[in-house]
């Protein structure tokens, strides 16, 4: 575990080519296009999907990079209002339903949840990989509504402009959005089936590592919520298309009911995206303190309570909109209530820390950095949840704010952690931790800088999706354009780093951070079918100090 | 094997029946409590086809539970919702 410096690296003799781990690893099982597009292996269906959401991650990008530009004058200068329109449209579907949703599940998910249950594959390994392929067709739609010229509806496709007024390739991209819930609602299945029936013996559901409650959770969510989503385009397409009178008070239809049935999918989609990263922190936390983390079961049920709870708040996207004042002050107190959850979950983190021996290695940077910028998104979330402070920052920048806090600086946060924790794991390689722990900052800082000033933008009266805006803005405005260029150096940098380690890193041992867990227990990377033998559980998870050569204790 | 079929038809004549109720009740002068009425033969729809048709009459009980969640989350949708719909002025 030495902090070697690529300099070092070159004068060391260079690291062997091929380790005997690598080469009876699932990454050498086969290297035709055959043996990747057809495979049904967990761990190579992860990689796929891991390749397939970084392309849209990076496409999604390029819209905020244009946005972030247009915005740094007061003046509409690069962008047309349409434009731009459609810049902040396809950044919201892109980011959202092709990459946060499917980012930590179908990835880390995916590759650990059969190690960690001591298991060979998933129940359904085909349908696994049939998965991927509804995922990689709704992407298509998706690239065709871009290429063919952009939706401008906002990512909500709230009726009637969806339904009326549009005139962009609003059924490409419904049609995009409506294939790709299959693909959320397979990988739901497949996980809650696994964690019911593939635990190794002995694997109780109180030994299950929290990364698998909480993406437990995160498929019932799944699963429950995403049918409601499927309908309700279906119902928007039927009278876009067809006229029926569905959300037209005109045709006989409810103005509201297309909010409604929206966001019943969309809250609980917002924790379809937090609750994995949250299972990612909690082993992170461990790992990063050395210590069995403090209230297990608080840790575990809070998840359960999040994805059911999650379901009874989605009437705070509609304060101002027309609903009553009575439904109004319901989902207000029940948006209070959710919180509750988060919050214990934040402090079993921070207790757990408590007296640990607190490693700074470039993944717990990027754990800790969410704990930070999940509290303030989850803070900001409950002041929004006041009515009377939302009639002030609703459809604000303050909103914008919030939301990014969460959804960036949390998920995308622990996306990160997630990947310098399991690279080793995953590649077989160790990447320099220097890079990464720079990196972390450099994500850290600039996400703050370009988000905190949206805050104070919104709270001042800048309403979100205009591109061109009061002179005094600009400032704020600047300040954050300048934060998102040094953001996006900080997310492009691993890109070097970590490519640099696949073909020069050292080969990582088979458990690096000292970190229990039955994934550190297989070679890295691992082998074709995980384990030699299926192994028995004796004890619960984070163990510590462990008994075992690499760890730190 | 035929008291499987005639269980079948039985069910089937059910259904039948309720939804000549739902369509007869479209007629009637129930007021406000008319989605109420057609809710609630709907569950009743419902549930003969969980019970008989989705076999969950011969089937485990982590297999009904899951079943009964998904019914249940729709009424979460209906009933919040009414929350809004009945009292908006
Ligand atoms: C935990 C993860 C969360 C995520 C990912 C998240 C995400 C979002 C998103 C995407 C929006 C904007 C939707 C839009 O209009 O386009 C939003 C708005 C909102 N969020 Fe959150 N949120 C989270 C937690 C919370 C919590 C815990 C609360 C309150 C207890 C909350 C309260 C609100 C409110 C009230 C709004 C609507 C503000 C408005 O439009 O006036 N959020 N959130
Ligand atoms: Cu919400």
């Amino acid at each position: 575990m030495s902090d070697a410096s690529p300099l070092q690296e070159s004068a060391d003799p260079p690291p062997p080519r091929e380790t005997p781990e690598e080469q009876v690893s699932y990454l050498r099982a086969g290297y035709s296009l055959k043996s990747w597009f057809f495979t049904t292996d967990h761990k190579r269906i992860a990689i796929l999907y891991m390749v397939a959401i970084m392309f849209f991650f990076v496409v999604g990008g390029a819209a905020a990079v244009l946005m972030r530009l247009d915005l740094a004058t007061p003046s509409a200068d690069l962008l047309t209002s349409d434009g731009y329109n459609r810049a902040f449209t396809m950044h919201g579907v892109i980011m959202v339903w092709f990459f946060l949703i499917p980012s930590i599940p179908t990835t880390f998910g995916n590759f650990l949840i059969p190690l960690m249950i001591g298991a060979r594959d998933l129940a359904f390994p085909r349908l696994n990989l049939l998965s991927w392929y509804i995922y990689v067709i709704a992407g298509f739609f998706t690239l065709y509504s871009l290429v063919a010229g952009g939706v401008d509806t906002g990512w909500t496709f709230y009726t009637p402009l969806s339904t009326m007024f549009a005139n962009g390739h609003v059924m490409a991209a419904l049609s995009a959005v409506f294939i790709v819930g299959f693909s959320s609602i397979l990988t739901g299945l497949n996980f809650i089936v696994t964690v019911h029936k593939l635990r190794a013996p002995g694997m109780t559901w109180g030994r299950l590592p929290l990364f698998i409650w909480s993406h437990y959770a995160t498929s019932l969510v799944l699963l429950l919520a995403t049918p409601v989503l499927s309908i309700t385009l279906v119902l928007l397409a039927a009278e876009r298309m067809l006229g029926v009178g569905i959300f037209d008070p005109a045709l006989g239809g409810d103005p509201l009911l297309y909010q409604h049935l929206f966001w019943f999918y969309s809250h609980p989609a917002v924790y379809i995206m937090l609750l994995p990263a949250m299972g990612v922190v909690s082993e992170l936390v461990a790992a990063a303190a050395h210590k069995q983390v403090f209230g297990y079961w608080f840790i575990a049920y809070s998840s359960m309570a999040i994805a059911a709870l999650g379901f009874l708040v989605w009437g705070h996207h509609m304060f101002v909109s027309g609903q009553s004042m009575y439904a109004s002050a319901i989902f207000s107190l029940l948006s209070v209530a959710v919180a509750v959850p988060s919050a214990i979950k934040v402090y079993n983190w921070t207790a757990t820390f408590y007296k640990g021996s607190v490693s700074f290695d470039p993944a717990f940077l990027f754990a800790m950095s969410f704990i930070g910028l999940f509290v303030i998104g989850g803070m900001t979330g409950l002041m929004l949840a006041m009515l009377a402070v939302d009639v002030h920052l609703h459809d604000t920048y303050f909103v914008v704010a919030h939301f990014h806090y969460i959804m960036v600086g949390g998920t995308v946060s622990a996306f990160f952690g997630a990947l310098h924790f399991w690279w080793p794991k995953i590649t077989g390689r160790d990447y320099t931790k220097m890079w990464g722990g720079l990196t972390a900052v450099l994500i850290f800082g600039g996400f703050n800088m370009t988000f905190f000033p949206q805050f104070l933008l919104g709270y001042l009266g800048m309403p979100r999706r205009y591109h061109s805006y009061d002179p005094e803005f600009q400032v704020l405005h600047l300040l954050s354009s300048a934060g998102a260029s040094i953001l996006a150096v900080g997310y492009m940098l691993p890109v070097f780093y970590l490519g640099w380690s696949l073909r020069w890193g050292k080969p990582a041992e088979t458990n690096p951070w000292g970190a229990t867990g039955l994934e550190w227990t297989v070679p890295s990377p691992p082998p074709k079918h995980n384990f030699e033998e299926v192994p028995v559980v004796v004890e619960g998870p984070y163990h510590y100090p462990l008994k075992h050569p690499a760890s730190r204790d | 094997m035929s008291a499987q079929i005639r269980t079948f038809a039985l069910v089937w004549l059910a259904l039948i029946l309720l939804l000549a109720m739902t369509v007869a009740a479209a007629f009637l002068p129930l007021g406000p409590a008319k989605p109420f009425v057609s809710i609630a033969i709907a569950i009743a729809k419902a549930s003969l086809i969980f019970w008989f048709f989705m076999h969950l009459r011969e089937d485990t009980g982590l297999l009904r539970l899951a079943a009964v969640g998904g019914a249940l989350w729709l009424l979460i949708l209906l009933l919040l919702m009414s929350s809004d719909l009945l009292t908006r002025t």
